[in-house]
């Protein structure tokens, strides 16, 4: 307790719960546009391999800058969709053994270049291995701003196509009848995603990313129809997700942030999936009876 | 020399194993299913410490086997009550893995066991952890595990050859003619978590994802015969294994990362090069 | 004594009403084809009857006994869409599962089985194809290949899903000719069909389906005008005969359907 009231008063720690707040609410929000366009898995496979564009980037420049990661992580992210776009097209591989085959090539290269930067450079600069797991408490104030400003970012963008996400996800074809750019709009789309996982990596970490994105939708999926209240209401179970995470790893010594912000998200799909309005199990039964 | 004997021998075991039973989960678009389990019979493995207090061999296959089938039956239950399957699957593994990590937290220090090597494995290790009869070393616990675990994977597949073919091509036509479709799919269910943590100790869960499914992936774009796609999907994952410990080696670099990027590097020759399927030759027959 | 008869089944997927309250019998030695518009119901009939999908209510005998003791008189040509062409597997394998319930669990196909098989494929016109790979057949080629595994099973009454889309005019006839065998030898053949222009020449009986039954009964007394207004529930438009040059046999002109 006494901890946890002392890491309030902190300064750093209050900048990373603002930072949290506003990821969790960012990736509800994208995460509601990804589970619309049925890309949860393919979200995943983004995540995992941000991994070697982390390592490769350090491996060029030599510095542990963060930016300059990230630039790495976004590229990788990128090129693993388009691999698996490419995989399903060119050849009889289905969707699900494309992306599980990036999934794992792309992580299992980047745990090589890790461990190659470990055994290889000098100094402390083995820091990265936090991008698996995400660690809220190791991050310095100009890392949390970053993720602070480019949610704050992702969501104003998510909000002002709105109208124009929501009906190329429901009628691409419509969409391109009245004249919306609707490649446009799906790149943008794939943009919000990518930076999501890429300003995320450093406190949720690769793996468990996706996990911010596809949950929190999927529970607000059970207390509404529409798509606006749903992608807010994600967005909400996200921030305190986001929040609950970073609170929990920072009291507890030895906890990654990344798990402990997942198992919150799924104790709130939990309750919707028992409780929810629309389609939860408690009121199903209820009403059958 | 034995020692980097036994390190091979356990990296083409697991090839072996976990290609041939993977081999049949990307016949039957279930190759996240097995990404999925990969990851939550870590749980399945802390699960098993909580109980006997001790990291055994035995009880760790069987928290192993079922929670893997409890991963499979939650995906199926949240897909039946109108969640897609990628996102039932999605929010049912990073649950209980997120899960485990955060147990695995709290034991950490009572136990050899953290994510680290929940992750990567460490296949180094292997050759010291030698199973004792009688005072006597009858070689690793881990090759008995992986060479226990192919037998039994190979044993159920020669039982129900046909009726697993059958139940994976045309799944409806054999609920007809009485093949038992649901037990056949949980079978491999178990097959796969078998695999799995018979490998996790050694290799970690990206190196079994990769085996389960790229080899597999490889093959089927190799040949067009089912038995075929088997025994050849077994092969590449030895050869990954093999190619993947020797660049391992030279560039000292973790061993299950390696192999990986050999499966994966293995899967690109095919998607170029395969006589039939591969894209140089599509190219060409069409020019 | 009738094939099948089939009292009060009622299907329902997520609580929405699939089938209502369907009762029928039908006469052995008959060619029926069940007809009704997209989303009628007609392949959950057929599934439902066959038990590959579940029932709220509904009773299926097969010669007079219940369903499942008669399973092995069951014989089924599914849509060739559900299944995955892309299996690594030849025409002659395919063929062969039609015998594993006559070749039992644990046991490996044998010689006579093989030989079966062979002339069952041969049936079809498809005996040069029996090593090919089956994503390397065309669609027609595909159909004859469930075609000859459901012949391989040597079933009493037989159920095909809509077995004419999609396959060249030579398989067409192929299947034709198959019906009529079988309905020689005595044997049962129910098909899911859309097609309404050929439905005179194909079936001797009828079945109008749309979520309740229409109607049953031999072809000229159902399949009138009033019956399919009832079952399309659009505006019919009776057209006189259209300069068709694929198709001969179309005596009785085009009848083209607008629901609304």
């Amino acid at each position: 307790m006494d901890t946890l009231l002392s890491s309030l008063s902190n300064a750093n720690f209050q900048w990373v719960l603002v930072g949290s707040l506003l990821l969790g609410f960012a990736s509800g929000v994208i995460g509601s546009f990804v589970l619309l366009k049925k890309q949860s898995l393919i979200s995943d496979a983004m995540a995992h391999a941000a991994l070697p564009g982390v390592c490769i980037m350090f491996l060029i420049f030599e510095v542990k800058s963060i930016p300059i990661l990230l630039i790495g992580a976004a590229i990788t992210s990128f090129l693993a969709t388009q691999a698996i776009q490419f995989i399903i097209n060119k050849s009889r591989i289905k969707t699900d053994a494309a992306i599980g085959i990036i999934i794992s090539v792309f992580f299992g290269f980047g745990i090589v270049l890790l461990t190659y930067i470990q055994q290889n450079s000098t100094g402390s600069q083995a820091g990265l291995d936090t991008f698996i797991f995400g660690q809220a408490a190791s991050l310095v104030k100009s890392d949390v701003q970053l993720i602070t400003g480019g949610a704050f970012l992702l969501v104003l963008i998510s909000m002002l196509f709105f109208k124009e996400f929501k009906l190329t996800l429901f009628d691409p074809q419509f969409a391109k009848g009245i004249g919306l750019p609707v490649s446009f709009l799906n790149g943008l789309m794939l943009f919000l995603v990518v930076a999501i996982v890429v300003i995320g990596i450093q406190m949720v970490g690769v793996i468990l990313i996706a996990a911010l994105l596809i949950t929190p939708p999927l529970a607000a999926r059970y207390w509404t129809e529409r798509l606006g209240v749903m992608a807010i209401l994600a967005g909400i179970f996200g921030a305190i997700s986001g929040v609950l995470g970073a609170v929990i790893s920072t009291t507890i010594v030895g906890l990654p942030t990344g798990p402990v912000i997942v198992l919150s998200a799924s104790f709130i799909f939990f309750i919707s999936l028992l409780f929810g309005k629309k389609k939860g199990l408690v009121i199903r039964r209820v009403r059958q009876a | 020399m034995t020692y980097t004997l036994w390190i091979v021998i356990t990296g083409c075991l697991v090839g072996l194993t976990c290609g041939v039973t993977g081999s049949l989960l990307v016949l039957r678009k279930m190759s996240m299913i097995a990404d999925a389990i990969s990851h939550t019979v870590l749980l399945g493995i802390v699960g098993a410490f909580f109980v006997t207090q001790s990291l055994n061999g035995v009880p760790m296959l069987i928290g192993a086997a079922i929670v893997g089938l409890l991963t499979a039956f939650f995906v199926e239950t949240l897909h039946r009550s109108g969640v897609q399957s990628d996102a039932a699957i999605g929010v049912v593994f990073t649950s209980l893995f997120a899960l485990g990590v955060v147990l695995i937290a709290f034991i950490g220090d009572q136990v050899h066991l953290d994510v680290q090597h929940a992750l990567m494995g460490e296949i180094a290790f292997v050759p010291w952890n030698t199973l004792q009869i009688g005072g006597v070393s009858l070689g690793p616990v881990a090759v008995w595990m992986l060479g226990g675990v192919l037998f039994v994977n190979l044993l159920l597949i020669a039982i129900f050859y046909k009726e697993i073919k059958l139940s994976t091509f045309d799944p409806q036509y054999a609920l007809l003619i009485g093949v038992p479709v649901v037990f056949i799919h949980y079978l491999l269910m178990i097959m796969v978590s078998l695999s799995t943590v018979a490998s996790f100790d050694s290799v970690g869960a990206i190196l079994v994802v990769a085996m389960l499914i790229v080899p597999g992936s490889t093959a089927y774009l190799l040949t067009d015969k089912f038995f075929t796609m088997l025994w050849m999907s077994g092969a590449i994952g030895i050869l990954s294994a093999l190619i993947g410990y020797g660049s391992a080696v030279y560039f000292n670099v973790s061993i299950a990362g390696s192999m990986a990027s050999s499966t994966g590097i293995l899967f690109i020759l095919a998607f170029l090069f395969s006589p039939r399927h591969g894209l140089v030759f599509k190219r060409l027959r069409t020019t | 004594m009738h094939a099948l008869h089939v009292s009060d089944l009622t299907v329902s997927y997520d609580k929405k009403p699939v089938l209502e309250d369907v009762s029928f019998s039908i006469p052995n030695g008959s060619i029926t084809g069940i007809i009704g518009p997209n989303g009628a119901g007609k392949s959950t009939l057929i599934k439902s009857i066959l038990r590959l999908i579940p029932s709220i209510t509904g009773e299926v005998k097969v010669y007079g006994e219940p369903y499942a003791q008669q399973k092995k008189l069951i014989g089924y040509v599914p849509q060739r869409s559900e299944v995955d062409w892309d299996f690594p597997t030849n025409a002659l394998d395919v063929v062969l599962m039609g015998r594993y319930r006559h070749i039992g669990i644990f046991k490996r196909a044998k010689k006579a089985e093989i030989t079966w098989a062979r002339e069952c494929l041969q049936k079809v016109g498809m005996l040069g194809y029996a090593e090919r790979q089956i994503s390397q057949l065309s669609g027609g080629q595909q159909q004859r290949v469930f075609l000859a595994r459901a012949l391989a099973q040597d079933a009493m009454v037989y159920f095909m899903d809509e077995p004419f889309s999609g396959v060249d005019a030579a398989t067409e006839r192929a299947i034709i000719q198959l019906m009529k065998n079988w309905k020689q030898e005595g044997k049962t053949v129910i098909v899911v069909h859309h097609d309404l222009q050929t439905v005179e020449d194909y079936f001797d009986h009828v079945l109008l389906l749309n979520k309740q039954l229409v109607d049953f009964g031999e072809t000229p007394k159902v399949f009138t005008l009033e019956n399919l207004e009832k079952t399309y529930g659009g505006k019919i438009a009776f057209l006189q005969k259209t300069p068709s040059t694929e198709k001969e046999h179309h005596a009785h002109g085009h009848l083209a359907f607008e629901s609304e």
